[in-house]
């Protein structure tokens, strides 16, 4: 019998992410194909119970049920919240479809981070979301962190933000989208 | 000094045309001023009780003449005609419209300036020591360190929206001319055994609502190794700094809660993961800063030339001595000296000068010190290379323009936040204070004899005065709605750091200037010949000066 993960074991961080029908993905719109579980509730979840379809799990759901869902591997996501850092998925990372990272407020920038481990030391290169209350002012840092995919809330016009993708076209530091900080690009001579 | 190539060029156009586009948005109502808020406080735009502040960075307080003209334009153009120099190093402007700003911001941009990181919680202006590259203390410049600094945390994307802000400063001289320990991050430019340069890493030092002293989690960091450690420092502390309230989040009380042994684990652990990475520093990428600021082209004086000079002028004019003894400092060069311009005349705010005086300063750089001008952490102008020959006719020009008061060092060179008169965090006003406390206090003898005195105010507990590491220091606070001064003894700010202690109950603004002095003449009746007030303090204790301030009247 597989153990079925409790799902309000994590408190969430701040409000939880909405999980919108259209998003940004590699500078498109396109419609959302995922589920995302949002944390809480009583209910146990086991991988039998859990609904066809792709879905993105919370990291504690997630942690629990992974072995016993290796079967649907290319349909099961995982979403951090921004206390969950990303050595918590580690190398598991590279076999991952998705991951979402979770702003439940715009200034929490731990998701920041949690994008360069994933993609830079974890070996992730499935789609990185951006879910909660990222705005768009953000989207050349969070492209630089790795992030392509961006779930924006609420009423926003998605063609209009992609505007905000082009505020900056070079950089200083290395990131995930320039592997080279400046002082190993420029002629020193 | 550092100069723009077509890459800082255009990322810098980049941000203004970002803020332009924001601000734009913001006053149309599709950005909210929620959102607005840390988008503003990252290019240097807060809203004060008055109107606008603007706070632009000064890169470790580095200035050339046309940048200074440019701001006495802009402050002409754009503000009342005046600015303020800042405890980071930066220039403030109090009266700007929000329309303007990006219209500032593109002024700055054409002569290679910005606001950008000036605010938010981000990592700020790398500060350093106003006499680098002069002083004969120093061990190495550190100024290409902190342009590799700036570079490094310039935009960085992962680190833009950190739990608190974050301030850096570097030293290279043996006596800390840079408050390093005071800071976020200090770093402290070494040598080890084998002649190697490389830096004693301080982190989770800071002042505010909890001041703390930093303390080193690295004795020898290969300077090759300078980015990358500080990634992983900021990136512990982003990670796991606190954010769930906003006096709990600097790095100081992390460092604090986890214990400094553990945080430096952590960091070491990070640091492993990415301290061959890209962003490792090639010797080139160094030698490359380094070229930047060259020794400027010195004339040839022959040793204790000028000296003979500068001892015929001063024995004639005994105003003049006063001025060499406090305003200059000595030079590694033959032939030259350092100068302090001097912000604080009696009855001026301390920091602020007018777009004249900006001028001048842009003038007097030109003339007498390679055209370069230096702001320092007290708020005052440095031009560091001045001819020993050449310091009496600038000391002149100097007094013209009213910066020529013999106090640097002294009782009266306050560092004194803007306060309740100009901020809106303030819990009351500093700079009658820090006036009143100049008027009672304006026999230059007097304060000769009283040597190197640090009186430092704030006007809350935010302590951007660093009213913590004053030898003396006040602290404004909020008793029932009407405006009361805590005073501290004992804080340090060099590399004997140390905070303040409270010497007790707090008193009103009229009697501060009183109180002062009777700590003064506890000071004077205790002091052993050629001690300054914090060695006495440090002999005596606080308990003689809290017997006499709080003595009942007899």
């Amino acid at each position: 019998m597989p153990k079925p993960a409790n799902l309000s074991a994590k408190k969430p961080v701040g409000a939880q992410p909405e999980n919108p029908a259209q998003l940004i993905v590699d500078g498109a719109v396109v419609e959302n194909e995922w589920n995302l579980l949002p944390l809480g509730g009583d209910e146990k979840i086991s991988a039998s119970s859990l609904a066809p379809g792709k879905v993105i799990l919370p990291l504690s759901v997630w942690l629990e049920l992974r072995e016993d869902l290796q079967g649907r591997k290319a349909e099961i996501g995982v979403w951090l919240d921004s206390d969950e850092t990303a050595d918590l998925i580690g190398d598991y990372a590279s076999e991952l479809p998705l991951i979402a990272a979770h702003f439940p407020a715009f200034t929490d920038g731990r998701a920041f981070t949690a994008g360069r481990l994933l993609r830079q030391r974890y070996g992730f290169t499935g789609e990185l979301r951006a879910v909660g209350n990222f705005i768009r002012d953000q989207l050349t840092y969070l492209t630089r962190c790795g992030f392509n995919s961006f779930a924006f809330q609420g009423e926003q016009p998605l063609a209009g933000l992609l505007e905000s993708m082009q505020d900056f076209t070079d950089s200083y530091q290395s990131a995930v989208d320039q592997p080279l900080p400046i002082h190993r690009r420029r002629a020193l001579a | 000094m550092y100069r723009y190539d077509e890459q800082d060029h255009k990322l810098i156009r980049e941000r203004v045309a970002q803020f332009r586009g924001q601000t734009e948005r913001y006053l149309a109502g599709e950005l909210s001023e929620e959102e607005f808020l840390p988008l503003r406080l990252q290019n240097g735009l807060y809203v004060q009780r008055l109107a606008p502040m603007l706070r632009i960075a000064v890169p470790y307080g580095l200035m050339n003449s046309a940048q200074v003209r440019r701001l006495a334009h802009i402050t002409r153009k754009y503000d009342k005609g005046y600015a303020h120099f800042t405890t980071r190093q930066n220039v403030q402007l109090n009266w700007p419209n929000l329309e303007d700003v990006p219209d500032i911001l593109a002024e700055l941009a054409e002569v290679e300036m910005h606001a950008v990181q000036t605010s938010g919680n981000c990592i700020r202006n790398t500060t350093t020591d106003q006499f680098a590259g002069v002083a004969r203390d120093e061990l190495i410049d550190p100024r290409p360190y902190c342009e590799l600094i700036r570079q490094w945390s310039t935009f960085h994307p992962e680190f833009a929206f950190l739990p608190r802000k974050f301030k850096i400063a570097v030293c290279g001289a043996e006596q800390d001319r840079a408050a390093i320990r005071a800071h976020d991050i200090g770093v402290q430019i070494v040598k080890n055994d084998q002649g190697e340069t490389g830096f004693q890493v301080f982190v989770g030092g800071g002042l505010g609502r909890t001041p703390i002293i930093g303390v080193a989690i690295r004795d020898f960091l290969p300077e090759t190794h300078l980015l990358s450690y500080l990634e992983a420092i900021v990136r512990v502390y982003n990670q796991l700094g606190r954010r769930d309230n906003k006096f709990k989040a600097r790095i100081k009380i992390l460092v604090k809660a986890m214990g400094a042994e553990e945080f430096a684990q952590r960091v070491e652990a990070e640091w492993e993961q990415i301290k061959d990475g890209a962003e490792e520093l090639t010797p080139e990428a160094i030698e490359w800063s380094k070229r930047f600021f060259p020794e400027p082209a010195y004339k040839t004086f022959s040793e204790g030339h000028g000296e003979a000079v500068l001892r015929d002028q001063s024995g004639e004019d005994k105003a003049f001595a006063r001025w060499l003894e406090r305003n200059t400092f000595p030079h590694r060069v033959n032939g030259y000296q350092a100068v302090t311009l001097s912000t604080k005349p009696t009855g001026i705010p301390p920091g602020d000068v007018t777009d004249r005086q900006l001028e001048a300063i842009a003038d007097l750089a030109d003339k007498y010190s390679f055209g370069e001008v230096r702001v320092t952490h007290e708020q005052n102008v440095v031009l560091a290379d001045v001819e020993q020959e050449q310091l009496f006719e600038l000391w002149q020009e100097a007094r013209k323009h009213g910066f020529a008061t013999p106090n640097i060092g002294t009782l009266t060179d306050m560092i004194c936040c803007p306060g309740g008169d100009y901020c809106s965090l303030a819990n009351a006003k500093s700079i009658p204070v820090a006036e009143a406390i100049q008027r009672k206090f304006d026999d230059l003898d007097y304060l000769y004899d009283l040597g190197d005195l640090d009186l430092n105010i704030s006007g809350c507990m935010n302590a951007c005065g660093h009213h913590h590491i004053g030898h003396i220091g006040i602290l404004g606070v909020d008793k029932k709605g009407e405006e009361f001064y805590q005073v501290q003894l004992g804080g340090n700010s060099n590399e004997k750091a140390s905070l303040g202690k409270v010497l007790g109950p707090s008193f009103s603004r009229e009697e501060m200037p009183e109180t002062i002095g009777k700590i003064l003449d506890v000071f004077v009746e205790n002091r052993q010949p050629e001690e300054f007030f914090i060695d006495t303090y440090n002999r005596i204790g606080l308990q003689p000066f809290k017997e006499r301030v709080y003595a009942k009247a007899s």
